[in-house]
């Protein structure tokens, strides 16, 4: 099942009279249950790629649609609907809200989607029970480590079992024990849930753990294989 | 979400503490204020009613014309019988004849000659039917030597004059002065007692004499200045209506005799002074909104800034602008309700101390010409307890709609890449 359809793509940037182009004529296909990895050096476009396909960013031309929502057409408060209800974002920088504790962290994405308090209990707690956190419930960011803030960064993304999860750089913060901790969570998800990843990373412990390599190269795919048999 | 807002909220204190801080202090001034000009406008209304002008005041037009001068010998003639008319036709005022005259306040010697003298001005009450005029005029608390009046012939002085002329109490003194015909007029009192009314254009000469002897005094059988009404509480829409119904009746333009009545709030300058305390008190809070809403806008932006991070997440986790835009705004409301009732509590405090224990304001009235209390209290009233609500949450959602649109203006890429950053 096609979840992502990607079709002679380019994204732009005005600077100054002229503008820079940031993707260039991108073909691609995500189909559901994908572990992919974007890689490339930095500034070869991996962000703005995961910004379009999370509808965060439109392109400039060409066609994206993103589980079945051509993401260019969707008003404001489409794409924020999109995003809520089926997909989740990890960040780089783990991007907790810091005042909260690790429960209201990843509680949060499910106040938005209007959930019961009895269902986001059990959904939260599923959530740290996957990524080995129910002891640190209470915790705030602040008194996590780097790695416990990334599994929470993770709860959060997955604690609404959406369809697709774009995670942009997740293991560059992090040691090597840390990240292969974080990829085999993230690896446990996808076969188990069957959840899409699809990550940006130029992270060689990262690629070990991919199903497909899409690469990118000054905004254009320079390569796109599938790898470990996937 | 409004629990997940408040812990926020709570927890940041950025986001709550100084806000809060800010919007207390002024919904703070604003309840003070509020309740000081209130105290101020009772007290004028009150000491203005007490001592001049009654809720309404009966006069003919011939002395309304000449006011100022308070020309007794165009005052009213048959009082008697038109307090008996006004108490039927108006049951629920109490009704008071007043004469105020001028004179010439002379303390003789042992041999009959003049020690020293000055000019007084007299308040003619009704001293001995009951103790209205007494409780009126405080004068049981502003004697400062000596009694009250228990006779005819006795007279109560200011303490200031009395000082001036050394009258001592029972004294014998003569007032000099005219007849309500013109002629000559002197009378012996003896001083019964001294008073001090803490009202600065009353303490610097006034004497207080029983009516009846100021009537023989100044040859005025059955007359008055004025006729004074008092309701049990004032209500200025009352006064206005119960003097538009008596001058409908007996309000005659062609006849100078005629009888007018006058409600407290068109005597003199009182709708002037009125309306600039309302008008004043209007352009506080507007001013306080203003400026507490320039301050609290600069407050969201640094926050916004700061918040950044947040914002970025929350419209990644798949919240709209609009939901954020409004969330925002709901948590400066909460700050603002929580802010204005720390701030109304502690300006109630301020204005319950100013109430009891007021200001002493003596040594700026020396040489006040409008009766005014010498000491100044706040009043507080059911309106200072929600007065603040106005300016407190107003200016903390304005501040929150000004520095919200910064989230409008940016498209959620960029909102996101900052998030990077």
């Amino acid at each position: 099942m096609v979840l992502i359809k990607i079709n002679e793509m380019f994204k732009s940037y005005p600077i100054g009279k002229g503008k820079f182009t940031a993707l260039k004529n991108i073909d691609l296909k995500f189909e559901k249950g994908e572990f992919t990895g974007i890689v490339g050096p930095s500034g070869s476009g991996k962000t703005t790629l995961l910004n379009i396909i999370g509808s965060l960013d439109v392109q400039t031309e060409g066609k994206v649609e993103v589980m079945g929502n051509e993401v260019k057409s969707l008003s404001a408060k489409q794409s924020s609907r999109l995003r809520s209800e089926h997909i989740g974002f990890i960040f780089q920088t783990y991007n907790l809200l810091p005042v909260y504790t690790v429960y209201e962290n990843v509680e949060f994405p499910l106040i938005l989607l209007g959930m019961s308090a009895v269902e986001r209990k059990k959904a939260v707690s599923d959530a740290l029970k996957w990524v080995g956190l129910t002891d640190k419930i209470k915790s705030r960011p602040a008194q996590l480590s780097g790695g416990e803030c990334q599994r929470v960064a993770i709860a959060r993304a997955i604690v609404k079992k959406p369809s697709l999860v774009l995670a942009d750089e997740p293991t560059a913060n992090l040691d090597a024990e840390n990240s292969h901790h974080i990829l085999k969570t993230m690896k446990k998800l996808n076969e188990e849930l069957g959840t899409t990843f699809i990550f940006s990373t130029h992270d060689a412990k990262v690629i070990s753990y991919l199903k497909r390599k899409i690469t990118l190269v000054d905004g254009k795919v320079a390569n796109d294989e599938i790898i470990n048999g996937g | 979400m409004l629990k997940f807002l408040a812990i926020g909220v709570l927890r940041d204190r950025s986001r709550s503490f100084f806000p809060i801080l800010i919007i207390s202090a002024g919904v703070m001034l604003t309840v003070l204020f509020y309740s000081w000009i209130n105290g101020y406008t009772i007290m004028l209304i009150e000491e203005n009613a007490r001592f001049e002008t009654g809720h309404v005041k009966i006069i003919t037009r011939a002395y309304n014309d000449m006011i100022d001068q308070k020309p007794f010998d165009l005052g009213l003639m048959n009082v008697s019988e038109k307090i008996r008319t006004l108490s039927n036709e108006y049951p629920q005022m109490h009704w008071q004849p007043r004469i105020y005259f001028g004179g010439l306040l002379d303390l003789p010697d042992e041999t009959g000659e003049t020690l020293s003298q000055g000019e007084v001005f007299g308040f003619g009450v009704d001293l001995f039917s009951d103790s209205f005029e007494q409780d009126l005029l405080n004068l049981k608390e502003a004697i400062s030597n000596g009694n009250l009046p228990t006779k005819q012939g006795e007279i109560l002085i200011s303490q200031e004059i009395a000082e001036k002329l050394g009258v001592n109490i029972n004294d014998k003194i003569t007032i000099i002065g005219s007849t309500m015909y013109g002629s000559m007029a002197m009378h012996n009192f003896t001083v019964a007692g001294m008073v001090r009314f803490g009202v600065q254009a009353m303490d610097r000469g006034a004497v207080v004499v029983d009516i009846s002897d100021v009537r023989t005094f100044l040859d005025m059988e059955d007359s008055a200045s004025e006729i004074l009404g008092f309701l049990p509480v004032y209500d200025e829409e009352t006064t206005l209506k119960i003097a538009a119904s008596f001058n409908e009746i007996y309000n005659d333009e062609t006849d100078e005799f005629s009888e007018v009545m006058l409600p407290l709030k068109k005597q003199g300058q009182m709708e002037f002074l009125l309306k600039t305390l309302d008008e004043r008190m209007g352009m506080f809070i507007f001013i306080f909104i203003f400026v507490m809403s320039l301050v609290l806008w600069n407050s969201g932006l640094m926050n916004g800034i700061r918040r950044y991070g947040e914002i970025g997440v929350r419209l990644a986790i798949g919240e709209s602008k609009g939901h954020i835009y409004r969330s925002l705004i709901l948590e400066s409301f909460l700050v603002g309700i929580v802010a204005t009732i720390i701030g109304t509590a502690i300006g109630l405090g301020f204005s319950y101390f100013l109430q009891y224990n007021g200001i002493d304001i003596s040594s700026m009235m020396k040489d006040a010409k409008v009766i005014m209390s010498s000491t100044m209290r706040a009043q507080v009233t059911p309106a200072s307890y929600y007065i603040g609500f106005i300016p407190g949450v107003i200016a903390s959602v304005i501040g929150a709609l000004f520095s919200g649109i910064g989230i409008y203006k940016r498209n959620t890429a960029q909102l996101f890449k900052e998030l990077e950053t």
